[in-house]
């Protein structure tokens, strides 16, 4: 199930992909930053307004992180992005990681780097699915599957957005064009800055899960990392590809540490993702989903 | 023209067809250069010339058809070979290493001709020394008859349009290539630059012998310095001859009538 | 004596040609090395050579490896720690597998070696760039990573999965005084110096930066990416594996792993950003600025914190530190991509014309 958790964050990475050209390094920064806003937040405001009812504060504190996230974004766009455009990708990820730098530094200022939780009220207990399938069912996590529902909800809805919506299909122009997009009359910038708004949702939303899952704490940053080759596999423009490539890796990670990691002493799950990314690329550079180019002189 | 003898075919192309996608880049062309002629492409925007020169010099592999070079069959040539054999090219949208100075630009139109290793080029020693100083020589002749002394170490970045395409042609000349393949040389030139650049391309065909494949859209130049022109449109050629005779083509005519602008 | 050209001629491509082709940048240069060698042990405490000066020396290495990879052929890399600690760990098998190994030759093969796995980890940047390789030096990182922590052989089976080094010693002379370590790094980073600015003005040089500038341009005139793009890798390799070498041998003694994760890796690259990208002065100012700047928080921060009453905790100096590293990354890499030796530059170019500066 870690599968659609990554999807989730490649999910990040392919949004701002598609429409500035950038690869953010620092979604997983987000993700903590977004985590950590939404765990003290929820902690800070029954204290502050005094009152007990563990829904409401978590409502509130989720209003104010996504407030939180949308200056992040904000600032993301005007501060740094909007002078790098048209820059190759090398130097736009060392921006992105230099970003990432930044926000876990913030974060852990302001809201601390101790470990903290969130509780969303997520039930914990495990349940049998699938019994009437076949004898026996899998055991699965109600947590889990919660999850998983929840990615579903955000990456169908999400959908829905590109599609349907004006802004939508001006976010899908920019991605194919950026002049021709400029020269129609699409505004460049505002159009960037709401796709890192919604970055920073999806970061916050994947924030949230991991953190009950797992507490938030610095390493939610690296997660950014486990992320990164279900985009390499998925294709990077590709919003379907970064959800069935977060399966595969999410299946393949465990799958490898069951079958091979006994011969070779374990805790091969981290890079065996990376080796499935980089045999992909050195076969099929454009990853699953993703378009051919050849270059122009 | 002076001294200077058209000798035997030196590259001929047959039925080369390219294509990107649904796009037919080329369509089914052929055509051949002479050792010693100055050949020209022309065609309206789009027409795949640039295209052919990439075929020619393994840039770009075609899906069908030949390539012969002195003799020699290719399916497609590959860049690195045909370095080797003396092709030479410059680009439409100037290709300079913007990062390094003009010196330094031509200098790595050399690198085929240095063979120092590693090692010796790490310590400076022997060799690695012995040639920097000789190529460097041949390197100042081209940067006096392109009359660039005054920019040598002026990062290319910061040049002028015109002279950027002058030390894109001074780098190809470096590799004193066989065949020299240029792409529109003369775009965006005012009339003095175009001058000194037509200058520089009858002297380089004269003085060194270069054969000089050129696309060119300023009608006039081609049909001053050129021998024989190849036409095309819409990736289809549509006709090769001297000037005169293209110049009096009807299919010409009409395509340059047609998508007259 | 005035910082001018003119009056200066050159009379023959050789004397354009020299390293540094003003006398006064020469005299200058050779007054700092031998300020160094001579001055510096002379005028420093024990404290300075290991906080700052021997890491800042090996660091300085390292960043010349980097340089040559990012800065001159534009290969990004985020596995440098990974070729650390491939000429770390191999340094110290041929030190304890094969008897009477001399310390410098196994720490010069440890670079070979690291070479020879530079070159495997640039294979992937014949097919992709940018981002891809990114992710395909990554992908190498972890790789090394978790090698250098399961497989028991590269450790020799010591039980804590650390390795410790004695002193090592050349030619007769032991080196363990702060001193020594500091004369020694310091031996090595000026050949290595001199090597890498010879290989960078020449036609290796020049190969690896028209890959970087226009791939098919340089093609075009016969050089082959592969080649070029290899010999980058192993030169990189070469320096990083060196450099890995001195950092557990000299600096540290003994390691673990963790010495060399991907953390150190980005330091490294984020050391070339700041100081200069395809500038060899850039590793130096880089390296020197990464050393320098938590030492210079530590003892600051506290100090700031306290006029306003604040109190000012260790964990709070790494996150301020995070916060300078992104902030200043992002400013040079929009300001000025060639970082703190082309601010150096413009500055001297400025002082060469002063004060008739047309
Ligand atoms: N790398 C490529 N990828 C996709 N399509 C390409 C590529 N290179 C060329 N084309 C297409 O092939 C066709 C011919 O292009 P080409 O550049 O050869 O034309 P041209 O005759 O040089 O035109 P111009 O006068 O504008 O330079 C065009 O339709 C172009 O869009
Ligand atoms: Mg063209």
């Amino acid at each position: 199930m870690s599968g659609m958790l990554y999807s989730l964050v490649a999910l990040g990475f392919v949004l701002i992909f598609k429409a500035s050209g950038v690869f953010n390094f620092a979604q997983g920064a987000m993700v903590l930053f977004a985590a950590l806003a939404m765990a003290r937040f929820s902690e800070w405001i029954p204290d502050w307004l005094g009152m007990e009812n563990l829904f409401v504060a978590n409502l509130l504190a989720f209003a104010v992180s996504v407030v939180i996230m949308f200056v992040v974004a904000w600032l993301i766009e005007r501060l740094a992005l909007r002078y790098l455009v048209n820059q190759d990708g090398a130097t736009l990820l060392m921006a992105t990681l230099g970003i990432a730098y930044v926000l876990d530094g913030i974060g852990q200022t302001i809201f601390g780097s101790d470990i903290y939780k969130i509780d969303v009220g997520m039930p914990k207990e495990p349940v049998m699915m699938l019994e009437s399938v076949f004898e026996g069912g899998i055991l699965i996590n109600k947590e889990d599957f919660i999850a998983a529902l929840i990615a579903a909800l955000l990456v169908i809805s999400l959908s829905i957005f590109f599609q349907k919506t004006a802004t939508g299909r001006a976010l899908r122009a920019v991605a194919d064009d950026h002049q021709a997009a400029q020269s129609i009359g699409i505004p460049l910038d505002r159009i960037w800055v709401i796709v890192w708004c919604v970055a920073g949702i999806t970061a916050l939303v994947a924030g949230i899960i991991w953190g009950s899952k797992l507490g938030v704490q610095f390493s939610l940053s690296t997660i950014a990392l486990r992320a990164l080759p279900v985009v390499i596999l998925g294709g990077l423009t590709s919003v379907p590809g970064a959800i069935i490539g977060g399966l595969i890796i999410g299946v393949g990670e465990k799958l490898s540490e069951v079958f091979l990691g006994p011969y070779v002493g374990g805790g091969i799950e981290i890079w065996f993702a990376y080796m499935l990314a980089l045999v992909f690329l050195l076969f099929r550079p454009q990853g699953l989903f993703g378009e051919k180019i050849i270059d122009r002189v | 023209m002076s001294g200077r003898k058209i000798g035997e075919v030196i590259l001929d192309l047959k039925n080369i067809s390219l294509s990107f996608g649904g796009v037919k880049a080329l369509q089914d062309i052929s055509f051949n250069v002479l050792e010693h002629e100055i050949r020209a492409i022309i065609g309206p925007n789009g027409a795949g010339k640039s295209s052919m020169l990439n075929v020619i010099n393994g840039v770009y592999t075609p899906q069908q058809g030949e390539i012969i070079f002195r003799g020699q069959h290719h399916a497609n040539m590959d860049s690195y070979g045909a370095a080797k054999a003396g092709l030479a090219r410059t680009f439409q949208n100037i290709a300079l290493f913007k990062g390094m100075s003009v010196l330094d630009n031509i200098m790595t139109g050399r690198n085929l001709k240095m063979k120092a290793n590693m090692l010796q080029q790490a310590f400076w020693f022997g060799p690695a020394q012995r040639e920097e100083l000789e190529h460097r020589a041949k390197v100042e002749e081209i940067i006096d008859f392109l009359e660039i002394q005054h920019i040598r170490k002026t990062p290319v970045g910061r040049l002028p349009y015109g002279l950027q395409k002058r030390v894109d042609l001074a780098r190809a000349l470096a590799m004193e290539p066989q065949i020299l393949l240029l792409d529109e040389p003369m775009a965006g030139m005012n009339v003095e630059e175009k001058q000194d650049m037509c200058r520089f391309i009858l002297d380089v065909n004269d003085q060194f012998g270069t054969t000089v494949v050129l696309i060119e859209h300023d009608m006039g130049v081609v049909m001053d310095i050129s021998d024989r022109v190849v036409v095309l449109d819409y990736g289809k050629k549509i006709g090769d001859g001297t000037p005169d005779e293209v110049r009096a083509n009807p299919d010409v005519i009409s395509a340059y009538l047609g998508a007259s602008h | 004596m005035f910082y001018r050209e003119n009056g200066q001629f050159k009379t023959s491509y050789k004397a354009d040609q020299q390293v540094f082709a003003i006398p006064q940048d020469r005299w200058a240069i050779l007054a700092l090395v031998v300020f160094a060698f001579v001055g510096v042990p002379m005028l420093v405490d024990e404290y300075m050579f290991r906080a700052i000066l021997v890491p800042f020396l090996i660091l300085s290495l390292a960043a010349l490896g980097v340089n040559i990879l990012v800065g001159y052929c534009g290969q990004i890399t985020l596995g440098a720690g990974a070729s650390m600690a491939v000429g770390a760990y191999a340094a110290y098998n041929f030190m304890i597998r094969i008897d009477g190994m001399p310390a410098l030759a196994s720490i010069l093969l440890g670079g070979l070696m690291a070479a020879a796995v530079g070159i495997v980890f640039g294979v992937p940047s014949l097919r992709v760039r940018g981002l891809y390789l990114a992710v395909a030096t990554l992908a190498a990182q972890f790789f090394c990573d978790w090698a250098f922590l399961r497989i028991r052989w590269f450790t020799n089976d010591s039980s804590s999965g650390s390795v410790s080094v004695p002193d090592i010693s050349l030619f007769g002379w032991t080196i363990n005084s702060p001193t020594d370590k500091y004369l020694f790094c310091l031996g090595i980073l000026v050949v290595f110096s001199l090597m890498a600015k010879n290989l960078v003005r020449g036609n290796m040089g020049r190969q690896w930066m028209a890959i970087r500038d226009m791939d098919v341009a340089a093609t075009v005139i016969g050089i082959r990416p592969m080649y070029s793009k290899l010999t980058a890798f192993a030169v990189s390799s070469f320096y990083l594996g060196v450099a890995g070498a001195l950092w557990g041998f000299v600096n540290l003694g003994s390691w673990e792993p963790a010495a060399f994760s991907i953390d150190r890796s980005l330091q490294l690259l984020f050391m070339v950003i700041i100081g200069g990208m395809g500038a060899i002065s850039g590793s130096f100012f880089g390296a020197a600025f990464i050393v320098i700047l938590p030492i210079f928080l530590n003892q600051m921060l506290p100090l700031v914190g306290s006029l306003f009453g604040l109190e000012v905790s260790i964990a709070l100096v790494s996150h301020v530190e995070f916060i300078i590293f992104g902030s200043l990354i992002v400013f040079f890499l929009i300001v000025e991509p060639h970082g703190i030796a082309r601010l150096w530059a413009t500055g001297r170019e400025k002082l060469r014309l002063w004060p008739f500066p047309h």
